[in-house]
C-alpha cells in the first residue's frame, strides 16, 4: 500500500458534555468560546461551574479568532499516516484571555515565533467533523 | 483516645525486578515478586501485609495481589492519580495510613511491561488503561492535532521555557550525560557500563523539534518495584536500618494536569513543583542546602531544570549554569539520581527512584553519595523528603 493510499484523515475530536458546544461549532465553522453568564470570565478548557464566582450559568459566545503564539513544537517521531509533516502544534493565548492547543499553517518553519500574531480557520477531520486551526494573521492581534 | 493510632511512618523494605525491555512474564507476577522482595528485605511475610497502594493507572489489582501472595487480611488499600507526576502519592497515601492506624504494614508497588506490552512513547490514539483515571481530558485537546506522546505534551511546554531563557536543546545534554555516566556504574541499570557523550546526544534524532532528541527522553522499561511502609515501632524489630518520611505530599494546583501543562498562566514557572516544594520544606523545616541527593523525576532531560528551580535549589531561569557548574555531579552540592535515574536505570514510573533515595539513605547504593542524611523525591505533583532515623 502506497503512502498515499494509506493516508487516513485527520481523527476527529472526542467530545465530553462539558465541551459538546465547543466541537459542534467548530463542526458549523463556528469558534465558540465559554464564559461565565455572571462575572463574564472566560474559561477553557470548559467546565460546569465558574472558578472564579462558582456560577454554574454559562454563556456560550463567538470568539474573535485571533491571538498570538504562546508556544510551539514539532512532533518528529513517531508520525502518523493522517498528518502531514512537517506539523506544527501551537499553544494560542487568544485575545480574549484563554489559551487553545491547535495546529499552525501557512507558516514557513523559520518565521514561527513565540508571539506572532494569528488567526482561526478550520480543517476537515474523520467523519465530517472539524477543528479550529491557525494561520498567520494579515492583522496584529490586539 | 482515638481507636485510630498509628507512629511514625518509616521505609523498612524495598524490592524490585531486574529492569528490562522484555520482561518474559506478565505484570502481576513482577508485581507479586517486587512485593515478595520488598518483604523479604524487611523481614516479614505476606500475612504480615495489611494494606496496598499503587497509581490508579497501574493494572495489577489488589484481589490479584492478595490471591497471588496469600495476603489473609487486606484493610487498607488505595490508589494515586497523575501517572508518574503522581508516583510519590503512593508513599503519602501509605504514610497517611500507617499514621492514622488505619493499617500497619502498607506495601506501595507499580509493576509494568510498558516496553514490551503498552508502550507510553507510541501515539495515543483513544483514552486507554494509560490516559484515563488521572483526572485529566487531554486526549480530547491534544489528539485531533497530532500531539499524541507524553514527548509532544511536555515538548511545547518546554518550548516556551527554552525561549524565555535563551536555551537551546544543546543545553539539556549535560543531564543525559550525567545520568547515563551514574548508571553505568550501576549494575542494576539497564545502561549499566554504557555512558554517553555530549556529541551522542546532539547526535540523537530528533522527537520533538527543536525541543528534545531521543537521548533527552527517558527509557521505556520493564519491571516491577516495591517500597513497604510501617512504623517506626514495628521496624525495631525488622531487618534493615528504617529509613524516615520527613514528609511525602501531592499536589493539583490551579490549572495544572497530567503532563499537558497547557493552561497555568506561566508555563515557565512548573506550578507543581513549586506547591510540592513549599509543602515538603515548609512542614519539615527543611531547605534545599539540607539535601545531600536529589531524586528529581527524569521523564525529559527539562523536568530535572523545572524541579531544580520550583524547588529553590536554584533561581528561575538559573538552571542551565546551576547544572553546567558540576552541581548535580556525584561529587556536586545536590548529585541527581545516582542511580541513573529515569534516564539511565530504568523507567519504572518514578518509583525506582525511591527505591534508590532508600538505599542512598541505608548507605548501600552502587554510587553511594557520602553522608546522606536527608534524600528529595521529587515528582512534579508528589515528592517527599526521606531522613535517617
Amino acid at each position: 500500500m502506497s503512502n498515499e493510499e494509506f493516508r487516513m484523515e485527520r481523527p476527529q475530536p472526542l467530545p465530553s458534555r462539558n465541551s459538546a458546544f465547543y466541537w459542534e461549532g467548530a463542526e458549523r465553522g463556528e469558534f465558540l468560546g465559554q464564559r461565565c453568564g455572571d462575572c463574564k470570565t472566560f474559561r477553557h478548557p470548559p467546565r460546569p461551574m465558574c472558578p472564579k464566582c462558582q456560577s454554574v450559568h454559562q454563556e456560550i459566545i463567538p470568539l474573535s479568532g485571533r491571538g498570538v503564539v504562546y508556544s510551539y513544537m514539532f512532533p518528529v517521531h513517531p508520525q502518523m499516516p493522517m498528518f502531514e509533516y512537517p506539523l506544527c502544534c501551537v499553544l494560542v493565548d487568544l485575545d480574549e484571555g484563554i489559551r487553545i492547543f491547535s495546529n499552525l499553517y501557512e507558516c514557513d518553519r523559520a518565521d514561527v515565533k513565540i508571539g506572532i500574531p494569528v488567526e482561526v480557520f478550520f480543517e476537515k477531520t474523520k467523519g465530517d467533523k472539524a477543528v479550529p486551526v491557525f494561520r498567520p494573521a494579515k492583522e496584529a492581534s490586539k | 483516645m482515638s481507636i485510630r493510632s498509628g507512629g511514625k511512618a518509616v521505609i523498612a523494605g524495598i524490592g524490585q525486578t531486574e529492569f528490562s525491555k522484555n520482561s518474559g512474564r506478565s505484570e502481576l507476577q513482577l508485581c507479586c515478586e517486587a512485593i515478595k522482595l520488598s518483604l523479604d528485605d524487611a523481614g516479614l511475610v505476606p500475612a504480615d501485609i495489611d494494606g496496598l497502594t499503587t497509581f490508579t493507572i497501574d493494572n495489577n489489582e489488589d484481589v490479584d495481589i492478595v490471591r497471588s501472595m496469600g495476603i489473609k487480611n487486606l484493610r487498607f488499600s488505595s490508589r494515586s492519580p497523575h501517572g508518574g507526576g503522581g508516583s510519590i502519592g503512593t508513599i503519602a497515601h501509605a504514610m497517611a495510613a500507617v499514621e492514622s492506624g488505619l493499617a500497619n504494614v502498607v506495601v506501595c508497588y507499580r509493576a509494568m511491561n510498558e516496553r514490551s506490552e503498552a508502550r507510553f512513547g507510541i501515539a495515543h490514539m483513544e483514552p486507554n488503561s494509560n490516559s484515563t483515571g488521572s483526572g485529566s481530558g487531554f486526549l480530547e485537546w491534544s489528539m485531533p492535532y497530532g500531539a499524541m506522546t507524553p514527548a509532544a505534551w511536555t515538548g511545547v511546554q518546554a518550548q516556551r521555557y527554552m525561549d524565555r531563557y535563551g536555551l537551546t536543546n544543546a543545553d539539556f545534554a549535560p543531564i543525559s550525560v550525567q545520568l547515563r555516566s551514574n548508571a553505568s556504574t550501576n549494575p542494576l541499570a539497564w545502561y549499566f557500563e554504557k555512558p554517553i557523550t555530549i556529541d551522542d546526544h546532539q547526535n540523537s534524532r530528533w522527537i520533538v523539534d527543536p525541543v528534545f532528541r531521543l537521548l533527552d527522553c527517558c527509557q521505556e522499561s520493564d519491571g516491577g518495584v516495591a517500597i513497604l511502609v510501617t512504623t517506626e515501632e514495628r521496624a525495631k524489630d525488622l531487618r534493615q536500618i528504617p529509613v524516615r518520611i520527613d514528609h511525602a505530599t501531592q499536589s493539583v494546583p490551579f490549572e495544572t494536569e497530567t503532563v499537558t501543562n497547557f493552561y497555568h498562566s506561566d508555563l515557565t514557572v512548573f506550578d507543581s513543583g513549586v506547591h510540592s516544594g513549599a509543602e515538603l520544606f515548609g512542614r519539615t523545616g527543611l531547605t534545599p542546602a539540607d539535601i545531600q541527593v536529589g531524586m528529581l523525576y527524569d521523564h525529559f532531560t527539562i523536568a530535572v531544570f523545572w524541579h531544580l528551580e520550583s524547588m529553590g535549589f536554584c533561581k528561575p531561569g538559573e538552571a542551565s549554569d546551576f547544572i553546567k557548574d558540576g552541581h548535580l555531579a556525584l561529587d556536586g552540592s545536590i548529585p541527581l539520581s545516582p542511580n541513573g535515574g529515569l534516564i539511565g536505570e530504568a523507567y519504572i514510573h518514578g518509583m525506582n527512584l525511591a527505591t534508590e533515595a532508600v538505599r542512598q539513605i541505608r548507605g548501600t547504593a552502587s554510587n553511594q553519595v557520602d553522608n546522606v542524611e536527608h534524600a528529595l523525591l521529587a515528582a512534579g505533583m508528589s515528592g517527599a523528603i526521606l531522613g535517617r532515623c
